[in-house]
This record gives C-alpha cells, sequence and structure tokens, in this order.
C-alpha cells in the first residue's frame, strides 16, 4: 500500500478517528464541561472579578493630631463611598483591628501633622492589609485619593497654611512585594488553553489505555501517527472555539484595548494550544492512567500557567532560580506573546523570539510523542 | 490466503520466551519454550489455569509484543519484524475488548470498518449478515455502554469480523457471560470456521468449550503442557474416570469433601447428584471413602483429562479445608432467610420482580441467571445494603428493614468485585476488617491467626495484596468475610473470572464450612457449579423462574442426543421456554 492509495486510506483512517474523537466530545459530560463551559464560567468569573468594585472599605483612622486640620482630614473618610471609617487615636488599638482583620486598613495621622503641614513637610501613613494584593493595591489608591481630594479642597478654598503637598507615605504589610499585573486577557487565554490543550486531552489518552480500548484499536491498520492525529485535531479545534469564546468576552464584555493583529494572536495561540496538546498526550502515553496523568498535568501544565507564567506574579520580581524554572514551561512565552499584542502591538522584537520557542518545542514535542506512543503493551 | 499447495500455517512459534518484570522487580515468566503450529482454517483453543501465559501468547500473535527470545510467523510474515502487516490482516478481540461505550452500536461498526478499510460495497454486504449473526440488527441505535454484558462480546466479536478477516484471536470472548449469550457467541464462532474457513484461535477458561475445537493447546505456567485433539487429551484419563452414587444418608457434595481427601484422587466434582472421580496412581491403592459406594465406570471428557495433566505437572491440589473455631450453634433445620415477594425498582424498571425463596440452616443456596436477571440486586437488599421497594426480608430472623446493624454482625459479605485495599499488606487487610467488624484485642489477634493458617496465607502475610496471585486474593477476601465468625455467608459471583484449579479450591472450602453449620448465598453463572449447592433459584429478568434440587431443576431439560442433560442445558431450556411464553411463572418446582 503506497501512494496514491496508501495515502486514501490513511486519510479515511483518520477521518474515522477524528468522527469517533467528536462523538465522545459532544457525549461525554466532562469533555463538554472542560471544554465549553469552564472557559464560560472562568469569563464569568474573571468579568465578576473585574466589575466588582472595593467600596465600604473598613479602615482604622489613627487620629494623633487633635489639630483642626488633621480633624478635617480625618472626616474625609467619613464621607467618601469607598471607607467604612473607624476612629482611634492609638495605633495600638488600629494594630489589633488589623490583626483580627476587623479593617483592611489604617490611616495614621501624626502627632505632628499640623506643624509638619505648616512647614509645608506633611506626612500621612496608610497601612493596608497585603494578604489580598489587588484588594490592597485598590485600598491604597483611594486613600490617596481620598488624601488629595482633601488636599486639593484646601488649596481651593485658600486656605493659607498649605504650602507644599500632604506626602504619602504607603505601606504593604504581608506581601511586601505587590508587584502584580493583572491583565485579565492574557490570564484568561492561557487558562483556558491550557485546560483544554493540555488537561482534556490527557485524560482522554489516559482513559483510552485504562479502559483498553488501545489494545483493540492497535490490531487494526491504524499508524501511530493516525492515532496521534485523532487526538489533536478535534482538541485543537476545540481550543480555537474557546480562544474565541475569550477574545469576543475581551472586546464586547470587558473593553479591554487591542493593539495588535488578530493574525497574530492567533498564530500564537495556535503554537501555545499545540504545545499543551503535545504536552498531555506526552503525559498520558507515559503514564497511561487517568488519575496519575491529570495530578502530572497539572503539576506540570496548569499550575506553571497560573504561578510562573507572569499573568499574576511578575516574573521580574521572583528569584533568579524561579525564572530558571519558568523559563522551562511554555505559558510564560505565551503570557508575554498575549500581552504584547493585545497592550502594546505587533512589537516584532518581542513577537519573534517568543514564538520562535515555542515553536521548537512542538518540534520537540512532536518527536518525542512519535518516539514514545508505541503500538506495544507492556 | 495462502495459494493453493503450499500450505503456510496461519501461526507457527518457535520457542517463544516472553517476561515481565513486575512493580517488585521479581521477573516472571510468562511463556517459556512455547512451540506450537496453527494450520489455516482450524480452531484452536489455548486452555490453562490463570497466569499460564494465554494472553501473552494471542498478544504476541497479534504483535503488540515481541518475545524475548524464539520466532513468531504469522500468516508467513515475522511478527517481531514487521507487526503492522499483520495487524493489517487479521481480527482480535482482546479481553475487555475496547468498545467505545460512548459510540452507538452502528458507529463502533462504521469505526472499525473504516479503520480496516472497508469499502462500501462490502460494507452493504458485511452489516446484514453480521447483525444476523450476532442479532444485534435492532439495536444499531444504542448506546454500546447499556447493552448486556453478552451483548457487548457479540458487538465486540462483529467489530473484529467486519473485514473478514484470515486470521481472529479471541481471548477469552464468554468470560463473565451467561450460558444463553454464551452458546450464541460459540454458534457464531463455529459458523465462520465451517463456513469461512478464517483461521480461529480461542483462549477460554471453560473447559467445556476446548471441547468444541479442533485441537486444544494446554498451558501451565507458561509452557506447554501438551496440545492435539480434545478427545485425544481427554483420553488421558482413560479408565480413570467414575461416577460413584452418595451412599444413604450422604450428599454428593460431602462424598465429594471425602474423596478430594484422598491421596489417589486427581479430581472430585458432584455431577446429576452424583460424583465424577478421577483415580490415579496404583490402582489397588485404597480408598477409604470409597468403601462402601457403588461405583461405575465412565467416559472421560476433556475436563478429565486436562485434571490429570495438571495433576501430573506436580500442581499439587491444595488441602482446602477450612475448620471453624467454634462453628455456629445448630437448632435443627429453621429457616435462616426468608424473601417474600421481594420487588426493587429502579425508577420503571423492575430489577428483582416479586422474588421469593427460603434457606435453612446449613443449607448451600445458589442464585443462577444470566447477566442483569437481578442476583446482585437481590443479595444487595439482602445485605441491607439497598433498600427494598416491597416484600418482606427475613435474614437471621430479623427484619432487615429495622433492625440492620444486629444484622449485619451474623452476615458475612463476599462482593462481585476484588473489595480489598491493594495496597496494604495481606495482615493490614485482614486487620482493618477485624476493626470494622468490631473485633479488639486477644480476640482479634485470634482470628487473624485462624484466617491466615486456615487459608494458607502465612508466608505471605508482609506482601501488598494487589501482588497477590488470582487465587490467593479470592482466599483472602473469603478470609476477611469470614473473620468474626458469621452464621450466614453471601457470596456474589466469587468464581466470575477464576480458572478451574480456583473454582474448585473455592467450592471446597464453601463446602467446609456448610458442613460445619454455615448458611451459604452463592450466586453463580458457571452452571455446572450449581450441582455443589443443595437447592437453586433460576432468575432471569428479576423472576425466579424455577427454583429446587439440582436435580429437580435439571428435569426441566429435553435429554441431549448421547449424553445426560447438563445444568447448563437445563438453564437453557428453562429461560427460553420462560422468554418464549413472555414470562409466566414458568415451572417453580
Amino acid at each position: 500500500m503506497n501512494g496514491a492509495a496508501g495515502l486514501a486510506a490513511k486519510l479515511r483512517r483518520i477521518r474515522a478517528l477524528v468522527r469517533k474523537e467528536s462523538f465522545q466530545i459532544v457525549r461525554d459530560p466532562s469533555s463538554m464541561i472542560i471544554g465549553v463551559l469552564m472557559p464560560v464560567m472562568l469569563i464569568l468569573l474573571f468579568g465578576f472579578a473585574l466589575s466588582l468594585d472595593v467600596t465600604s472599605v473598613p479602615v482604622a483612622v489613627v487620629l494623633e493630631d487633635p489639630s483642626p486640620a488633621a480633624t478635617d482630614l480625618a472626616a474625609g473618610f467619613r464621607l467618601s463611598p469607598y471607607f467604612n471609617a473607624h476612629y482611634t487615636t492609638s495605633m495600638e488599638t488600629a494594630r489589633a483591628m488589623m490583626l483580627d482583620l476587623k479593617v483592611d486598613g489604617i490611616i495614621r495621622i501624626r502627632p505632628d501633622f499640623a506643624r509638619q503641614l505648616a512647614l509645608g513637610d506633611a506626612e500621612v501613613q496608610i497601612v493596608v492589609h497585603g494578604s489580598d494584593a489587588n484588594r490592597a493595591r485598590l485600598i491604597e489608591a483611594y486613600a490617596q485619593g481620598a488624601i488629595a481630594q482633601w488636599s486639593a479642597r484646601r488649596a481651593s478654598a485658600g486656605q493659607p497654611v498649605t504650602t507644599g503637598p500632604v506626602a504619602v507615605q504607603s505601606r504593604i504589610w504581608f506581601n511586601e512585594a505587590n508587584d502584580s499585573h493583572w491583565f485579565l486577557v492574557p490570564g484568561l487565554i492561557v487558562m483556558v488553553m491550557t485546560l483544554i490543550g493540555a488537561f482534556l486531552t490527557t485524560m482522554v489518552m489516559a482513559r483510552e489505555w485504562e479502559r483498553g480500548t488501545l489494545e483493540a484499536l492497535f490490531v487494526t491498520p491504524v499508524r501511530v501517527d493516525e492515532i496521534l492525529w485523532s487526538k489533536t485535531l478535534p482538541y485543537f479545534a476545540l481550543g480555537m472555539v474557546g480562544l474565541s469564546l475569550c477574545f469576543l468576552a475581551a472586546k464586547f464584555l470587558f473593553f479591554v484595548p487591542f493593539r495588535g493583529s488578530l493574525w497574530v494572536l492567533t498564530g500564537a495561540s495556535m503554537l501555545y494550544l499545540l504545545v499543551a496538546l503535545g504536552i498531555g498526550l506526552f503525559i498520558s502515553s507515559a503514564v497511561k492512567s487517568q488519575l496519575a496523568a491529570s495530578q502530572l498535568t497539572l503539576v506540570a501544565t496548569y499550575l506553571p500557567a497560573l504561578m510562573l507564567s507572569g499573568f499574576i506574579f511578575d516574573l521580574r520580581s521572583t528569584p533568579l532560580a524561579v525564572q530558571a524554572i519558568a523559563d522551562v514551561f511554555p505559558a510564560r512565552y505565551f503570557v508575554s506573546l498575549l500581552q504584547t499584542v493585545f497592550l502594546a502591538g505587533d512589537i516584532w522584537p518581542v513577537v519573534l523570539p517568543e514564538a520562535g520557542i515555542l515553536l521548537g518545542m512542538v518540534v520537540a514535542l512532536v518527536a518525542a510523542n512519535r518516539f514514545v506512543t508505541r503500538k506495544t503493551l507492556a | 490466503m495462502s495459494p493453493p499447495g503450499v500450505r503456510v500455517p496461519a501461526v507457527a512459534a518457535d520457542g517463544l520466551r516472553r517476561t515481565f518484570r513486575r512493580d517488585t522487580g521479581e521477573i516472571v515468566v510468562a511463556l517459556d519454550g512455547v512451540t506450537l503450529r496453527a494450520e489455516a482454517g482450524s480452531l484452536t483453543a489455548l486452555v490453562g489455569p490463570d497466569g499460564a501465559g494465554k494472553t501473552t501468547f494471542l498478544r504476541l500473535v497479534a504483535g503488540l509484543m515481541a518475545p524475548d527470545a524464539g520466532t513468531m510467523t504469522v500468516l508467513g510474515i515475522d511478527v517481531a519484524r514487521e507487526p503492522q502487516r499483520i495487524q493489517d490482516r487479521i481480527g482480535y478481540m482482546p479481553q475487555r475488548f475496547g468498545l467505545y461505550e460512548d459510540l452507538t452500536v452502528q458507529e463502533n461498526l462504521d469505526l472499525y470498518a473504516d479503520l480496516h478499510g472497508v469499502s462500501a460495497a462490502d460494507k452493504r454486504r458485511q452489516y446484514p449478515r453480521l447483525m444476523e449473526m450476532t442479532a444485534l440488527g435492532p439495536f444499531t441505535g444504542r448506546l454500546s455502554g447499556n447493552l448486556s454484558g453478552g451483548m457487548k462480546q457479540k458487538l465486540g466479536l462483529a467489530c473484529a469480523l467486519v473485514r473478514e478477516p484470515e486470521l481472529l484471536l479471541l481471548d477469552e470472548p464468554t468470560a463473565g457471560v451467561d450460558p444463553l449469550s454464551r452458546q450464541e457467541l460459540w454458534q457464531i464462532i463455529l459458523h465462520l470456521v465451517a463456513e469461512q474457513r478464517t483461521t480461529v484461535m480461542v483462549s477460554t477458561a471453560y473447559l467445556d468449550e476446548a471441547e468444541r475445537c479442533g485441537r486444544a493447546v494446554v498451558l501451565h505456567q507458561g509452557k506447554i503442557l501438551t496440545q492435539g485433539a480434545p478427545d485425544e487429551i481427554a483420553r488421558l484419563a482413560d479408565g480413570k474416570v467414575f461416577l460413584a452414587d452418595p451412599p444413604a444418608g450422604q450428599t454428593a457434595r460431602g462424598l465429594q469433601a471425602h474423596l478430594l481427601g484422598a491421596q489417589a484422587i486427581v479430581d472430585a466434582v458432584p455431577e446429576g447428584g452424583r460424583v465424577r472421580f478421577i483415580r490415579d496412581g496404583a490402582a489397588d491403592a485404597r480408598v477409604d471413602a470409597l468403601a462402601q459406594v457403588a461405583v461405575a465406570p465412565a467416559q472421560p471428557r476433556f475436563e478429565d483429562g486436562f485434571m490429570t495433566l495438571l495433576r501430573r505437572a506436580g500442581d499439587s491440589r491444595p488441602a482446602s479445608v477450612v475448620t471453624l473455631d467454634k462453628p455456629p450453634e445448630r437448632q435443627g433445620d429453621g429457616v435462616v432467610v426468608e424473601v417474600r415477594d421481594l420487588v426493587r425498582m429502579f425508577g420503571n424498571f423492575a430489577a428483582v420482580d416479586h422474588v421469593s425463596f427460603e434457606v435453612r440452616r446449613g443449607e448451600l443456596f445458589g442464585l443462577l441467571g444470566p447477566n442483569g436477571a437481578g442476583k446482585t440486586t437481590t443479595f444487595r437488599m439482602l445485605c441491607g445494603l439497598l433498600p427494598v421497594t416491597g416484600g418482606t426480608l427475613r435474614v437471621a430472623g430479623v427484619d432487615l428493614r429495622r433492625a440492620r446493624a444486629s444484622a449485619r454482625q451474623r452476615i458475612g459479605y463476599l462482593a462481585q468485585r476484588f473489595s480489598l485495599y491493594g495496597d496494604l499488606s495481606v495482615v493490614e487487610n485482614l486487620e482493618f476488617f477485624a476493626s470494622a467488624y468490631g473485633l479488639r484485642g486477644g480476640r482479634k489477634r485470634a482470628r487473624i491467626d485462624w484466617a491466615l493458617r486456615q487459608f494458607e496465607l502465612g508466608d505471605l502475610a508482609r506482601l501488598p495484596s494487589r501482588h497477590l496471585p488470582g487465587g490467593y486474593k479470592q482466599r483472602l477476601a473469603m478470609a476477611a468475610a469470614l473473620l468474626h465468625e458469621p452464621a450466614l455467608l453471601f457470596l456474589d459471583e466469587p468464581t466470575s473470572g477464576a480458572d478451574p484449579l480456583a473454582r474448585r479450591e473455592f467450592w471446597q472450602r464453601i463446602n467446609a464450612l456448610t458442613e460445619q453449620g454455615v448458611t451459604a448465598i452463592v450466586t453463580t453463572h458457571f452452571m455446572e457449579e450449581a450441582e455443589y449447592c443443595d437447592r437453586v433459584a433460576i432468575l432471569d429478568a428479576g423472576r425466579i423462574l424455577a427454583q429446587g434440587t439440582p436435580a429437580e431443576v435439571r428435569a426441566h431439560a429435553r435429554r441431549q442426543e448421547g449424553r445426560e442433560a447438563t445444568m447448563e442445558d437445563a438453564f437453557i431450556a428453562i429461560v427460553e421456554e420462560a422468554r418464549a411464553h413472555g414470562h409466566p411463572e414458568a415451572g417453580a418446582a
């Protein structure tokens, strides 16, 4: 069997397997949950988190200076809809409230506030509970805003005492290196691609090993590459559906700016999806049990995509060792590509090398999969 | 197909050797110096106990593994060198046939037809034929996951046959399949060999199936003990097979137990109210158990030859007796289990439909029936694991709907699947179950010692139970179920998937237990095992079709030409008749 007839037979086998796989995706609730429901859930979740404005934050206002200027500033926090202020004169009380999680922040007006203000060198200390980094940044920004408003109000009223701006001294407790950037859309796309690409393929391939369906499949004219094709194509298509969902949500639900070109985004996503599929197939061929394969996939793809890709934690602020580990996983290159394409545009000096690395990974994984997937048992 | 004149054997194995490495690092020899030929158009059976190497051999034929040494030539092709060329031409049905359960019958067939490159014209010709053969025609739109066990096997066979393979490999195609489906599967296989000259190689744990084949290969621990026509193998037991009538006051079961105790007896099984036994060694050796017994010579069967061979191969029959520390008190022969009009509905479907029976103290009661007959559901209700929809149920004098916990203390349950913890050692499993039954301190230690001694598990006490050989797992499960000294035992398909030797061992133990006054209820779909029971009930589609002693139930069957009707003939006759009449209350004995 060679030439055109051989090719036709090959294509027919691939088509039969792809059709079988598609039926299974549609009928198996777990595929549909991971492939369709999860992306939608993630979109809604992220969207919900985004629209959740922080209001009525409990804060302690430590008024150590009884001067009119200080009292006026403190009153500003009571009026703001963003804060729910508790007044105290002792930093100790405030600290205790913070530790008991009764308040999420402390605004401290020092005893010499009025005097320093007169000298044009006043300071207000803002302490924020950093356990939730995102919320901490918002609280910090609101507090600064409240103080800035008070300054502006004083200036417009022509209060003579103001000779200089109030310096805000911010401290974030419990999470000193809070330097994260929340890139909603890149995060979404990475999560969805990883889930569909790696997680789903791992499960379906390991399931075939576990249920013994591959044993019967092996003793047919089917070739190894045909099995791999049939496990790639349907999930690739599903991944592209996920990508479109995320992209549409980004553009029309959250109005995220998109400065690059659509085809660069698509190309980069396709590359990452292939890498994820490759890893999924590799793990399941090597481990052959659904439980072990899914755990390995979680550790090898999902967690790195969440934590080592730079979309939640900025990699530049991590130790060199962590950066070196992150370099091994494909997610960071994809996040870098996405951030560039969304926020900066098609910056070729960034896009080309990152895409090149992903392409290299695809080639390596294809070779590795051809090597580990054999039509043999034991 | 080989050109006429030049007869290339379909399968030719020469000095095959294949080993595996266990997780523990130990090397297991699966096949050792196996040499055999299967001619084109022949039907060959591979028989042997578990671990004999049957599955490994078939996988080597299919090119799913390469041998460590020796050569395998299939259809004139060296399998190790060109496995794909073999896989392009043969049909293979693995033990757990890989049907896609979320695909319909038709979609499964289409998949295999396309993978084998069956043309549209051939499909049009083949499909109706396959559907007629397997009687799956009305179910083409059903998801294969919703088929019964027997139908799944038939669909698996149809998928393997869709290309009309030159060689068909079947790995235990009838394991776990009820007698009716088993008969249908064999009709298909025999038809293929007779009409289409397909070469078939089939492995089986049912020794009567080997009798239907042209050749049988007996494997034991990776080596071939013998190969030849089944009646040649049967003749190994020529002049050694006898039927004994138990003397008055003794049951066939009791006589069988006594016979198995004698050195000169190779094998003894109850059959039609008598005991069939094989006598070996010096003919003058006295067998005390036979002193008062009328004995008549019998025609040897394949099974007799097989048992003789295994005995010669040094497979010493374990002394499978269990002695209870404290046999249950015998208070006459009161009713221990009483079931009246038991009903269990799952939605609109009656899994158990007005079932009534009773079991007396010290009795061995068998529930027989095809897959899905309601045996396991009945069991779960008896054990208090599943609420009943209607009817009454008294176990050990207690209504299970009220007092489940107290009744459960008196029963032991052996579930259909091996329900022990594979990662725990033998002793740890026993300790766990002992604690679960509320045993403590000295009593717990005494019971575990008893279990290790009685079931000969002492040497393996520290081994993780998943590494136990098949027969030993069964022993451990049974030991665990007996720890709290139950007076009543429920055994759900205890011998399903077990080889002939393990099954004999099991029945010997059950026999010993009931002799000591334990009451046991057993389900099985090995019909000949019904002969071990005092009374049996035949279940189909949730109803009891017949009930009585094995002899009474056997009387339902027409006499077969040339031989006595077996329990299996009776079962098939009863179920077919009931199905034909749309389930009247057929023949309650």
